[in-house]
């Protein structure tokens, strides 16, 4: 019975993929994204079974479905492996996805590809759900490269506007980085282990030298940054915006992106062996998240903030990892999933009711028109503000709270930083959209309207979820999330720092001011004297435009990257023809000269008796005569007929002679 | 006479069933020459699978053996025989002629008698390669094959045929003459008998061996294509019809792998293991070199064919990894490249049918205007990129994961290739399927019908199930994957010692000098 609730979680989805995929241009289009509801809706149910039994017993459990891959001493299932780390991201995924799903009835009734939209989302689910319930590294890797192509799809969704076209292979280029990453550390895993599953790898990892645990934990972690988006491999997911906002929310912000954080925590044993790997995680992390904050601050589009803030919230992630705070990170990835997929949901409701619009300068005081929305949008703002008692201030506060207490203070003042920009700039983005005049074009102007309840009843779900979320974590690191997850992430060094309250609260104190301090900010120039912020950005042009336009980075990597490689290709294909051919040219001139001394055999001897045979066969309508004008025809002649006399002649009178 | 294991004789006529639906066609009216083809082919395609269902998977041994006497002096041989190694490539080559008939359906329009012909020839030397068990009979098979090639890109091929034809044929001649020399040399030596599996009994000197090597090598080596033989390759597809192009991609590159694997490996041992480390350079080199180059075609099927450069040197990087997961995925990778190439071809095939143009620039926008052209083009190319739950990913995982085993660096370079291969082919469907249809085209697109859905139904079929249960075609090859590399190691190993010091000074220090390409032991 469980086996059997464990390979239906992703099987409902999978089944919808293949009906949909198959039949779905012969019924309703409502039909269709109902099923595909219905499928993540049984699915999540099932989800919440084997999560109540995880819960009931504490004990990892393995399904196997069938074997995949044999090869010598390989050998791969098609295997789950449920135990509570699995449990909630089972919760998390299947959740929040099915909320996505119905939200996404709405939000996409009427466009062109409906059927087709859901069959991807569907086909995300199971990718997304292999990769968390795998048992080993080659079914996460599955559903790693098939979140991967999922979300190259979504972003290409709206498949004749070039621009998406260009971020869906950016995305798909860049994540493949990283994917070889992975796939190293797969070749290393076996390498060492002769076995791919983690019951055998994972308690074994001690067995390693640190050198190979800290390759491994490398080549994961470029894994990591590739799907997860980090700095240098970060730049794909801003242009992924390019996809529909529900995308943006399930795929580019609740579950996909979180994926390398639950790799890295689901390698924690092998994260502990190797120090060197650890510290560079927790120095990615905290300048990710400082960078990308300082982007989000001067962005336009109201999705590209959000995504520049999706980045900057992965950097907590490992920046928790990186300091040794597992279960903190999968907290935050939790609370994050809550809070993110508000904020973009909610966003969506924004653009829906502005008939398409994105830019934020083109907003402005819908508070009172999309109040609904407004107050969704603003529950997620104070969310991921760290404002307490909400959800984002529980996770991340625990975060920085451990990064202090272990003495990383250079990643503590990081996060600290990033915490104050991340309340600036979501509540820029609050303002602008939401508060002061409108500047709202007057022909939109008059059809802004709430969205339908399919739509708002997710928000709402999701705006309860951000605000209680937080407190599956309290008190801090004793919580109902920390005693739950120990049995599977256990940090190597547990705490031996005894912390007194007064430093936790000290701390928490600290991180509601900082949070605040952002808002004050933020309040004044957008609130209090709206033409400040212009003139903060005139008083620094240079910052200004650098921060708008990313620090260039794009740019740089088409300079240093793809340029050189597009000329690579373009000079290889001149050696191709000018080197490489003009050998093979002097080769057929020499067999020219060559040929021409039996030419005369050819045309008298061979030819001939080829001709008679083609005459005799009825044959003589054939190709042969076709091509008498090039001397290609002869080279075919010759060769067969060549080879066979020479191995006639070779035979009877060479080998003839011997015995046998 | 005959010394044939009894039962019914499925391979002679799998082999030479095709040859009857020639005499068919010779016969028959030419309107009727492409339903004899295609119902010749899909009995051929039945007939195959017999050898399939009756396949003993645990046993190493060559199965559905016949050997009959043909000449007595010299001894050659009848002898056909499979094992788990060309059981695949026979079933893929059946399985395709069937598809190249139906994509010429109307795609040829002149001489359709002589191109069936041609086609069903092409079956009978392919599927003869495959199965043959003696050496000149082989040899015969291996000629053969190259004249109906000849033909298909000579007769019905672009504007710039000739061309193309000619550098096919001096390329394939080299290797061709160097492999009868090397045939000959084995006879001498290998105890007077083409029989092919006492040759790969035989024991032979290492210099000897190394000069095989290499004859050997010419004739496979231009056959895969590796580099830097493979520039006969994209002119050779670029002039050819579709079908042609299929064959080529999907059969005929798999002949010189083929031959890797049944002679060079099993009769050469100790060459083999001297020369690896060059054979693994020039795998690589393939690989890297073939994406770059497919990155910077304008035309898509110049760029398939850069793109098999790049996915044969995954074969070979396989075969010369000498370990159970590197050969068993370079076969399986053959197999795969064979259905994902092929199906490429034939998608470009058949836009070629509607526009007239294989320049990427004149077709664009192809989502808007055939959704279910592009969905099958999708599906192919992602199959090509390397997706989990896609054939090729299990293949070329194999393959990796095998040359990681021999060495380290190799394998980092070849998964670069993994990279480039979502490079060249995501770009390339960025602009083939994404965005506006081009305006001058925009009226001659018109999505598929159901002949064209039929061709490409079947190859999508294949491409998720050996993506999601590779299983059965991998248990196929387990035994006598395993049988060659024993064979490989018995070779090695136990009988160096009788071989005095001197074959073992040589390949050792011939090692050695190598070695410094090889990069750390595993643990």
């Amino acid at each position: 019975m469980f086996d059997l609730l464990v390979l239906l979680i992703p099987g409902f989805p999978l089944v919808a993929v293949v009906i949909n995929g198959l039949l779905g241009h012969r019924y309703s289009r409502e039909l269709a994204g109902w099923l595909a509801c219905g499928a993540v809706g049984l699915s999540f149910l099932c989800a919440l079974a084997v999560f109540g039994d995880i819960l009931g017993s504490k004990i990892a459990r393995e399904v196997v479905a069938y074997t995949w891959i044999v090869g010598g001493a390989l050998t791969v299932n098609l295997g789950f492996l449920i135990d509570s780390l699995t449990g909630v991201m089972l919760l998390v995924v299947t959740g929040v996805g099915l909320l996505i799903h119905v939200y996404s009835l709405g939000y996409m009734h009427g466009e062109e590809g409906f059927t087709r939209f859901f069959v991807y989302m569907n086909l995300f689910m199971v990718s997304m759900l292999l990769l968390v319930m795998g048992n080993n590294y080659l079914v996460l890797f599955i559903g790693w490269e098939g979140v991967g192509l999922c979300s190259y799809l979504l972003i290409g969704y709206y498949f004749d506007r070039i621009s998406a076209a260009k971020a869906a292979t950016k995305a798909f280029v860049v994540n493949r980085i990283g994917d070889a990453g992975f796939l190293l550390a797969i070749f290393l895993i076996f390498a060492n282990f002769q076995s791919l599953d983690y019951t055998q790898v994972l308690p074994q990892v001690h067995r390693l030298s640190t050198e190979m645990a800290t390759a491994i934990a490398l080549c994961l972690f470029i894994g990591a940054v590739g799907k997860s988006a980090q700095i240098p491999l970060y730049t794909w997911l801003p242009d992924a915006m390019e996809g529909p906002t529900p995308v943006s929310a399930l795929i580019h912000a609740a579950t996909m992106v979180t994926a390398g954080v639950y790799m890295v925590v689901r390698n924690h044993a092998l994260y502990d062996m190797a120090p060197a790997a650890m510290t560079l995680v927790g120095v990615i992390g905290g300048v990710t998240a400082l960078f990308a904050a300082t982007i989000g601050l001067v962005q336009y589009d109201i999705k590209r903030v959000l995504a520049y803030s999706t980045v900057s919230q992965l950097g907590y992630m490992f920046l928790a990892c990186g300091v040794g705070a597992y279960i903190a990170a999968i907290f935050h990835l939790v609370t994050h999933a809550f809070f993110k997929a508000l904020l973009f949901l909610s966003a969506g409701s924004v653009i829906h009711a502005l008939g398409g619009e994105q830019d934020i300068r083109k907003m402005g005081g819908l508070a009172s028109k999309i109040p609904l929305t407004h107050k969704t949008f603003l529950v997620g703002t104070l969310a991921i503000a760290g404002i307490p008692p909400l959800a984002g201030f529980w996770s991340k506060d625990e975060i920085m709270a451990h990064a202090f207490v272990h003495g990383h203070y250079g990643l503590y003042a990081l996060a600290a930083i990033g915490a104050l920009l991340t309340a600036f700039y979501m509540f820029r983005l609050t303002y602008l959209t939401f508060y002061g005049t409108s500047r709202i074009d007057p022909h939109v102007a008059h059809h802004v309207h709430e969205s339908p309840p399919v739509m708002t009843r997710p928000l709402v779900a999701l705006a309860a979820l951000s605000i209680v979320g937080g407190f599956l974590g309290v008190p801090p690191e004793h919580g109902w999330m920390h005693g739950f997850l120990g049995s599977v992430v256990t940090p190597a060094e547990t705490s031996s720092h005894t912390v007194s309250a007064g430093v936790m609260v000290g701390l928490m104190a600290f991180a509601v001011i900082v949070a605040l301090s952002g808002w004050g900010i933020a309040h004044y120039l957008y609130a209090v004297k709206p033409q400040a912020a212009d003139d903060w950005a005139a008083r620094a042009p240079r910052v200004y435009t650098t921060l708008l336009n990313k620090y260039y980075v794009d740019e740089l990597y088409d300079a240093i990257v793809v340029e050189p490689c597009k000329r690579l290709g373009r000079s290889w294909d001149w050696f191709d023809f000018h080197v490489i051919d003009r050998v093979v040219r002097g080769v057929g001139r020499f067999a020219d000269v060559g040929s021409a001394t039996s030419t005369w055999i050819e045309k008298h001897v061979i030819y001939g008796v080829l001709n008679l045979i083609a005459y005799a066969n009825h044959l003589a309508s054939w190709s042969w005569r076709k091509l008498q004008s090039g001397l290609v025809n002869h080279y075919a002649a010759v060769i067969v007929a060549g080879a066979f006399l020479l191995v006639h002649f070779l035979l009877v009178w060479l080998v003839g002679g011997t015995r046998v | 006479m005959a010394s044939s294991s009894g039962g019914f004789p499925w391979i002679t006529l799998v082999v030479f069933l095709p040859l009857v639906g020639v005499a068919a066609i010779l016969l028959a009216e030419e309107t009727r020459a492409k339903w004899i083809a295609l119902g010749t082919s899909l009995v051929v395609l039945l007939c195959s699978l017999p050898l399939w269902i009756g396949f003993q998977e645990s046993s190493p041994a060559m199965q559905f053996v016949e050997r009959y006497r043909w000449i007595a002096s010299p001894p050659i041989h009848y002898a056909v025989g499979i094992d788990g190694i060309s059981l695949p490539l026979v079933l893929l080559t059946t399985f395709l002629i069937p598809l190249c008939v139906l994509v010429s359906w109307t795609a040829i329009e002149t001489r359709v008698r002589e191109f069936m012909i041609s086609l069903l020839v092409m079956e009978t030397a392919t599927v003869g390669v495959f199965v043959a068990l003696d050496f000149v009979l082989f040899y015969i098979f291996w000629e053969t094959m190259l004249i109906p090639m000849y033909l298909l890109i000579g007769v019905w091929g672009g504007p710039n045929r000739v061309y193309a034809a000619i550098k096919f044929f001096l390329y394939t001649l080299a290797g061709s003459v160097l492999l009868l020399v090397a045939i000959l040399v084995l006879f001498f030596t290998g105890g007077h008998t083409f029989d092919i599996l006492k040759l790969s009994q035989a024991i032979y000197p290492p210099t000897l061996q190394a000069w095989l090597f290499w004859a050997f090598f010419a004739a496979f080596a231009v056959k895969v294509p590796m580099f830097p033989f493979h520039t006969w390759l994209p002119d050779a597809h670029v002039e050819a019809p579709t079908a042609g192009s299929v064959i080529l991609a999907s059969v005929l590159l798999k002949m010189g792998t083929y031959g890797f694997l049944r002679f060079t490996l099993p009769m050469l041992p100790d060459a083999t293991a001297a020369f690896t480390p060059i054979i693994m350079g020039l795998s690589v080199i393939a690989i890297i070199y073939g994406a770059y180059m497919a990155f910077a075609q304008a035309d898509l099927k110049k760029l398939i064919a850069y793109s098999s450069v790049s996915h044969m040197g995954f074969v070979t990087l396989g075969i010369f990894a000498l370990n159970a997961q590197g050969i068993e995925g370079a076969i399986l990778q053959m197999v795969n490249h064979g259905i994902t190439t092929g199906a490429l071809f034939l998608c470009v095939g058949i836009i070629y049918e509607r526009t007239h143009s294989r320049e990427i620039r004149d077709n664009t926008g192809l989502a808007k205007a055939m959704p279910r052209y592009a969905t099958f083009f999708m599906i192919f190319a992602l199959s090509s990129v390397g997706l989990p739950g896609m054939n090729s990913f299990v293949g070329e995982f194999l393959v990796l994961l095998g040359a990681f085993a021999w060495g380290k660096l190799t394998a980092t370079l070849a998964a670069l290739g993994v990279i480039l291969a979502a490079v060249y082919i995501l770009w390339m469907v960025q602009r083939v399927v994404y965005g506006e249809p081009s305006q001058q085209m925009s009226h001659k697109l018109f999505d598929l019908h159901w002949r064209e859905m039929g061709t490409l139904i079947p190859l999508a079929g294949f491409v998720f199930w050996i993506g999601l249960y590779p299983k059965p075609v991998l248990d196929v090859m387990h035994a006598s994957v395993e049988h060659l590399l024993q064979h490989e190691v018995r070779v090695m190993t136990v009988e160096q010692p009788p071989r005095h010091e001197k074959s073992a000074s040589l390949s050792s220090s011939q090692m050695a000098a190598l070695s410094g390409y090889r990069d750390g032991q595993l643990p």
